[in-house]
């Protein structure tokens, strides 16, 4: 049994909106919904399995009410962090495949400029963790700390990640930071966490996205471009009782090679790669995960430009990613899944646009990298 | 350190209680499988590596080296250092490097465990040893 080619990705819609004090976060994900809906060509009657995280106000139930989907008969919300959105189109394919829903719909939304963050949920770690302060910024640091030492990678390196996101984000009318930067300017910014600078984070920022999934019958009935999954995987990693704790690799080394594995390929065949880039050590670390170098040479791989389109080797990012385009409610994951398809499709930027652009890969974690995350990888194709 | 943070006092419940009781004299417990021998932090009562429910309290020298640590500079209460310390006995656990120079932590510094006091029981931390 496998998911490869059996479902489609028929809609996506990327909210433009960076700061929405005038919206509720029920709003959100309804305005994103309709546009992927819409840019899918179908209704939302025709949605019968609907996909949200821990963004979404209440729960699945109060927020498929809310949406008056009242078709369901597959609901999933799983939830994995920033990653949550990549996980639900692997389990939105196997729904499909397993003919439990013909139109699933993944929505995700937020207002963290604008309103509080809900309180992190801790669980049986919480009396041996939340008073030593772990936040997103010391989680990563603590893995580039590490993997400086062990291999190393140099911030000057790290930095190459933020400039190519901005040399992306210049051409994106809705980026919220489209200044090109140098690696100067990234290594020169004040230090947030140790060794991460200020311009080694990625945005914070309201918005939200959604993706449409469908049967191949349907999307093939649909007038836009059709993109496939062919493959897709999904593990997690913590510190696991403190034995060989190794904070250089993540739960992408166990979620890519069976996504690859599944679509039948290698990261040689990849066009285009959407990654995660909640930090810039985010992104080595992921990219050396997935098999595009070998472990402890990612800060190579990222210098020179590799990862600006047009430039170098692995056009990424090419909406600007969480480092200068969108960050909704703090979660990156659906935001790569939508950049991907307008790739596929031929539809991102003139400037970035990848040439014959027909294999991507979309690739996202979840939770901190540094204590305990999930990791997602899917494999799209343009037919 | 004349203004020191003051730290939530630990929930505990059933299964960790024996951990802070000790805490409160001073000793520091981690848990040991008698079934596969492996160590590990924090304590749970099934070994998280074999699944068997022999897992017995041993008290750690609380000593141990740095794996790797960050320095939290954006924080409303000052500086603190987050960490993960590797003890003599084997696990890595999540930490807090406290009472030193925080510019002049390095991988690989020895440490060793120091409790502070809470409205309940007291919390373990690391220093340099």
């Amino acid at each position: 049994m496998t998911i490869k080619n059996k479902a489609y990705i028929a809609g996506i819609y990327e909210h433009p909106t960076r700061h929405a004090p005038d919206k509720s976060t029920a709003q959100l994900h309804a305005e994103v919904a309709k546009g992927a809906l819409e840019d899918a060509g179908l209704t939302h009657a025709d949605v019968d399995g609907y996909f949200c995280a821990g963004d979404a106000p209440g729960g699945i139930w109060q927020m498929s009410d809310y949406l008056g989907l009242n078709k369901l008969r597959h609901l999933d919300s799983t939830e994995t962090g920033g990653c949550s959105y990549i996980i639900a189109l692997g389990h939105a394919a196997e729904a499909i495949a397993a003919g439990k829903c013909s139109v699933a719909l993944i929505t995700l939304a937020g207002k963290p400029r604008t309103g509080p963050m809900p309180p992190r949920a801790y669980g049986p770690e919480i009396d041996f963790e939340m008073a030593y302060g772990p936040t997103t910024h010391n989680a990563y640091g603590m893995c580039a700390m590490r993997h400086m030492h062990d291999f190393g990678t140099t911030s000057e390196q790290l930095a190459w990640v933020k400039v190519a996101a901005s040399h992306h984000a210049q051409y994106n009318p809705h980026a919220m930071l489209r200044d090109v930067v140098t690696v100067e300017d990234v290594v020169n910014s004040p230090i947030i966490s140790d060794p991460l600078h200020r311009l080694d984070c990625c945005v914070v920022s309201d918005g939200g996205g959604a993706v449409i999934v469908t049967t191949p019958e349907i999307a093939k009935s649909l007038k836009r471009p059709l993109v496939r999954l062919t493959g897709h995987g999904e593990a997690q990693k913590g510190p696991n009782g403190g034995r060989k704790l190794d904070l250089t690799y993540s739960a992408g080394v166990w979620s890519g090679p069976a996504a690859f594995a599944e679509a039948g390929i290698t990261p040689k065949d990849i066009k285009y790669a959407s990654i995660y880039d909640s930090f810039t050590i985010t992104v080595v670390i992921q990219l050396e995960d997935l098999g595009f170098c070998k472990k402890g040479e990612g800060g190579k791989f990222v210098s020179d430009g590799n990862l600006i389109s047009g430039v170098g080797k692995l056009p990424w990012n090419t909406d600007g990613g969480g480092l200068c385009n969108n960050h909704p409610i703090n979660r990156g994951g659906i935001t790569k899944i939508i950049e991907a398809v307008r790739q596929l499709r031929g539809e991102a930027h003139p400037k970035v646009q990848v040439p014959n652009c027909d294999l991507a890969v979309v690739h996202g974690t979840g939770g901190l990298l540094g204590i305990r995350h999930a990791a997602s990888t899917a494999i799209l194709e343009r037919v | 350190m004349t203004d020191k943070p003051k730290y939530p006092a630990p929930v505990t419940n059933p299964e960790t209680a024996q951990f802070w009781d000790s805490a409160k004299q001073g000793k520091f417990l981690i848990k040991r499988c008698k079934a596969c021998g492996e160590p590990h932090y924090f304590p749970r009562s099934i070994c998280p590596f074999c699944f068997s429910d022999k897992t017995e309290w041993e008290e750690s020298k609380g000593e141990g080296v740095i794996y790797s640590y960050s320095v939290m500079r954006k924080s409303p209460t000052g500086p603190y250092a987050t960490a993960y310390v590797t003890l003599n006995e084997g696990p890595t656990l999540f930490t807090n490097i406290v009472d030193c120079d925080l510019a002049s932590l390095k991988i690989g510094q020895r440490v060793k465990v120091v409790f502070k006091p809470t409205d309940g029981a007291p919390l373990p931390f690391f220093t340099p040893a």
